[in-house]
């Protein structure tokens, strides 16, 4: 294994936004096929390194290392187990759908893609780090793209606010998890970054008790944790479809995993010592998530409330530090992540065509663009956890770890599934059957061709994962396993 | 103690020098004889002349062993070498951006007084002697003084150079009195001797301390240190732009180059105290100046009160008063020289075409010049410490060299800085990138000059942002021969 596969893939969105960069603005055509055509690359790389991956042999593979700043023991270093792999799928999966959406943004195109594609270089960096400071830098290396995609491209209402708040929330979180990452180094009297040997570093009890905090929940910001997850919904809304495709499906999950890599799997101990914590806030997020979406009234809100409660059961999963939980949290980042991908595409093309997302003026979508409506109901499916659907394969794990661990939780976050299925059946309802608006109907355009191919993979992905949850699940669990290898109670 | 006064080896020592002497009298030559037409060259000349001085330096002025030259008046070491360089590069970079400036772009004088400015700060980091350094910072400051006020019909340039004059003559009137407290109670004028008669136990402390305090004061003037800061947003607003640029990166890394040879010289009989009044500094520094940035209109004042930031930052790595600590410092001003430069380089073009300053004003820019806006993106996102640029490993090196010095805290207070500048980075790139103008379809032309200036700095800050290393490794010699 000498192709420097994980490499690849992580520098060809940023080496694509280069290119487009250098190419002339006004050639709106050929920029969007170039960007097309880096997107399918990334996605086939890594769906190769999916295939490729030795769920037997389990543990890193495609290991890359490469001394960066030797003086400092930082190095380039890379490699991807069965956590993080499905998360580049995930990266790549909503990169090439989300341009394929993005292919009638008519306002500088080229700026659009290119800072789309140095955000997701961030991203497939983070997923691929095995060093500490090489993580941080990818990690950061995705705020500001996603600052400008919002305040440019973003929803003209909210923006500015929106763009703002987002990226100071991201990085307030991130250098403080900087902070923590500095103090880990230095502690540790290794010196060096690179996490597999920080892992073995042996801090006292009382220096991860102490800094767990700092660590983990800096980065869980970006996962949306309560209550720092106010900076989601608002962000969500104002980005353009791509871009909330992005954030949504894979952003949080940035956060999220940057959370277990370097919080829990760097301080086993501050993690078994705040996981009561994590379990109270993330049932918070998950039921107060959900019922703050069930009485959202503009489309998108629904969404963007429905994420901060998903990802609730994603920080649910680690908490609870036993293999189901965290085979459960690894399913439902990348469940999520494609569920809540489609959610975004379908707000977006009912959106351009109604110009309103009020739940109240829509209806009868499913007349007019019935594919659009059959694949919402599918991420709704998902998203309630009906069996047959990637959503059940990923939460039931989630809830049969939690039970293990702390029964009332389990029966408290349960509510919020019951919740998730009362809003996402009052959308479906309204938003694609009963009778159209008078002022829509007969304005409304078929959607492209683009568009369609987009959902389908998307839906198809959800379903595929639901019957035949094989393709991914054990990889994941020999990701949960090399976990609790760490943490302990394996 | 007696040291040789000369030898002709010790000449290497003065390569720079004696290059940029040669320079300015060229200069000064050219522009009494050539033809008024041909004076736009000048910018050239100076320029080609910087960049060959620069080359020949590192091809024949590298120190060997460090050594006290010149009857210990300078030394030559890997820090007064690798100074001058960086001053070598700023000035290069200042003359090439004064080309199309009016009223300065065709005078054979500005470009005199920026080489002999460089000369003064190359002496000022090679200064191992208290007269030799006061010399050097007067010869430094003078012209910098005049090169501020050089738009004679203005009065803003005006008040801008005699603000700073005023400034300038009180700081330095404080430092030269703490100079002669020194030499009075030992009777030595050379730091290292006197740094030696430290250890020994000559000196009391407290009078020593009282001293030290004195001295900071005129370095602290020249690194615009709260609460020595006052004169800079007056000063970089009036000034013309590329004196701007050059006063807030190359005079100020000189500041720099002085406190870390000083501090470091007396470092292992320094009180404990030290390291909490200069943590104190650097905390006022960037708090003050990233609060006050927030509130302006006027971007060379925004500029100016982030420049006073960047030195609480570069401090951070002082303060710990160790090798790492004092190798990421420069490290950081390595990354902020080339940073600021590229900012100026787009305020300057901007003000040739738009004739304003406002930040308002840059509403727009990325449809009328996307290439220069996407400059001032990567210029202002490297200030803001964003990857894969030069400023966000800098901030990153002296926020390891707080934490592997016991300093957490003061990591802390720098990230939470981080967040104020760059939330007021962002404010004006999202004037940049978002906000509408009239004027959308007028271009911004950028003249060659420019352009090889632009394209030097914006390379740089990723190659110091990508391949840090050799940076690293550099400033680590530096800090190393300075002990």
């Amino acid at each position: 294994m000498n192709f420097p596969i994980l490499s690849v893939i992580t520098f060809i969105p940023i080496t694509t936004g280069l290119i487009l960069f250098m190419m002339p603005a006004k050639r709106h055509r050929e920029i969007r096929l170039v960007a097309l055509a880096a997107a399918a690359l990334a996605l086939g790389l890594s769906l190769y390194a999916f295939v490729a991956y030795d769920t037997a042999a389990a543990g890193y593979q495609f290991v890359e290392q490469v001394p960066w700043v030797p003086r400092l023991g930082i190095s380039y270093h890379v490699g991807v187990d069965g956590m993080s792999l499905p998360l580049v799928l995930l990266t790549g999966i909503v990169m090439f759908t989300g341009v394929m959406i993005s292919w009638g943004i008519d306002d500088r195109p080229r700026e659009f893609f290119g800072f789309l594609f140095v955000l997701a270089t961030g991203v497939f960096g983070v997923f691929i780090a095995l060093d500490a400071f090489m993580l941080l830098f990818f990690y950061e290396l995705a705020v500001f793209p996603m600052f400008l995609l919002i305040a440019i491209w973003g929803w003209q209402v909210t923006r500015e606010y929106a763009a703002m708040k987002l990226t100071l929330y991201l990085f307030i979180g991130s250098v403080i998890s900087l902070v923590g990452v500095l103090a880990m180094v230095y502690t540790s009297g290794l010196g060096t970054f690179d996490m597999l040997r920080l892992e073995q570093a042996g801090f006292s009890t009382a220096f991860q008790r102490l800094w767990f905090p700092f660590v983990f929940f800096g980065f869980a910001v970006l996962g949306g944790i309560f209550p720092f997850h106010n900076w989601s919904p608002d962000g969500h809304v104002a980005a353009p479809t791509a871009v909330s495709m992005f954030h949504a499906g894979v952003l949080m999950k940035l956060g999220a995993f940057a959370a277990l890599r370097v919080g829990i799997m760097l301080l086993p101990d501050g993690a078994h010592y705040w996981a009561p914590l994590i379990l109270g806030l993330a049932t918070v997020n998950v039921v107060y998530g959900a019922l703050i979406a069930s009485v959202q009234t503009d489309f998108k809100y629904v969404i963007g409330f429905s994420s901060v409660s998903h990802m609730g059961l994603v920080m649910l999963g680690f908490a609870t530090l036993n293999k189901d939980g965290l085979t459960g949290a690894g399913l439902q980042m990348f469940s999520h992540g494609v569920m809540t991908a489609l959610f975004f595409a379908v707000v977006g093309m009912v959106y351009d065509r109604a110009h309103t997302r009020e739940i109240s003026k829509l209806g009868g979508f499913s007349k007019v663009m019935p594919l659009v409506a059959v694949a919402f109901i599918i991420g709704g499916l998902v998203s309630m956890g009906m069996p047959g659907f990637s959503g059940f394969v990923a939460e039931f794990p989630i809830f049969l770890g939690l039970w293990q661990v702390q029964p009332v939780v389990a029966l408290v976050a349960a509510l919020g599934i019951i919740i998730t299925a009362g809003y996402i059946m009052r959308v479906v309802g309204k938003v694609f059957y009963g009778e159209m608006p008078a002022d829509l109907a007969g304005h409304i355009s078929p959607v492209t061709r683009l568009d369609r191919v987009a959902l389908v993979v998307l839906a198809g992905l959800l379903v595929l994962i639901g019957i035949q949850p094989w393709v991914m699940a054990p990889m994941i669990a020999t990701g949960a396993e090399s976990v609790l290898r760490i943490v302990g109670g394996a | 103690m007696t040291l040789p006064t000369y030898a002709p080896t010790m000449l290497t020592a003065l390569l720079p020098e004696v290059l940029l002497l040669a320079l300015a009298g060229l200069v000064l030559l050219v522009d009494l004889i050539g033809r008024p037409r041909r004076r736009r060259g000048l910018g050239w000349l100076t320029a080609v002349g910087m960049a060959v001085a620069l080359v020949l330096t590192l091809l024949f002025g590298r120190p060997g062993e460090e050594t006290l030259v010149f009857g210990g008046m300078l030394r030559s070491d890997a820090a007064s070498f690798a100074f001058a360089i960086i001053f070598l590069f700023a000035a290069a970079v200042t003359a090439l951006l004064s080309v199309d400036v009016d009223g300065v772009g065709d005078r054979g004088e500005y470009y005199f007084l920026v080489t002999v400015a460089t000369l003064g700060l190359c002496l000022m980091a090679a200064a191992a002697d208290l007269i030799m350094l006061y010399l050097a910072i007067e010869t430094a400051s003078i012209s910098l003084y005049v090169l501020a006020g050089y738009l004679k019909g203005n009065d803003k340039s005006t008040e801008s150079g005699l603000k700073y004059f005023l400034f300038g003559a009180l700081t330095s009137a404080v430092m030269l009195y703490g100079f002669s407290m020194l030499y009075g109670a030992s009777g030595q004028t050379n730091i290292y001797f006197l740094a030696d008669q430290v250890k020994t136990g000559g000196l009391s402390p407290l009078f020593l301390g009282g001293a030290i305090v004195l001295v900071l004061v005129g370095f602290a003037f020249k690194i615009a240190v709260v609460p020595f800061h006052f004169w800079t947003p007056d000063v970089y607003e009036g000034a013309p732009t590329p004196a701007t640029a050059y006063i807030s990166t190359a005079s100020k890394v000189a500041g720099f180059a002085v406190l870390l040879r000083f501090l470091l010289a007396f470092e292992p009989s320094i009180n404990v105290s030290w390291p909490a009044v200069l943590a104190a500094l650097a905390v006022a520094t960037m708090t003050l100046g990233n609060l006050l940035a927030i509130v302006q209109t006027n971007i060379k004042r925004l500029l100016a009160y982030s420049s006073i930031a960047h030195a609480g930052y570069a401090l951070i790595g002082v303060v710990a008063l160790t090798a790492f600590g004092a190798a990421t410092s420069v490290f950081y001003l390595m990354a902020y020289v080339v940073t600021n430069l590229a900012a100026f380089a787009v305020v300057i073009l901007f003000a040739r075409s738009a004739g304003s300053e406002r930040i308002a004003d840059y509403a727009g820019l990325s449809r009328r010049s996307p290439g220069l806006a996407l400059a001032l993106l990567v210029a202002f996102l490297s200030l803001g410490g964003m990857p894969p640029l030069a400023g966000f490993v800098g901030k990153f090196y002296v926020f390891a060299a707080a934490v592997d010095g016991g300093l957490t805290w003061l990591a802390f207070v720098g990230v939470l800085n981080a967040i104020i500048g760059l939330y007021y980075y962002l404010i004006v790139l999202k004037v940049v990138y978002l906000h509408r103008s009239p004027d959308e379809d007028k271009p911004i032309p950028v003249p060659r000059p420019y352009a090889v200036a632009l394209a030097a700095c914006i390379v740089l800050i990723l190659l110091i942002g990508i391949a840090s290393a050799p940076w690293l490794d550099r400033a680590s010699a530096m800090a190393l021969s300075l002990f």
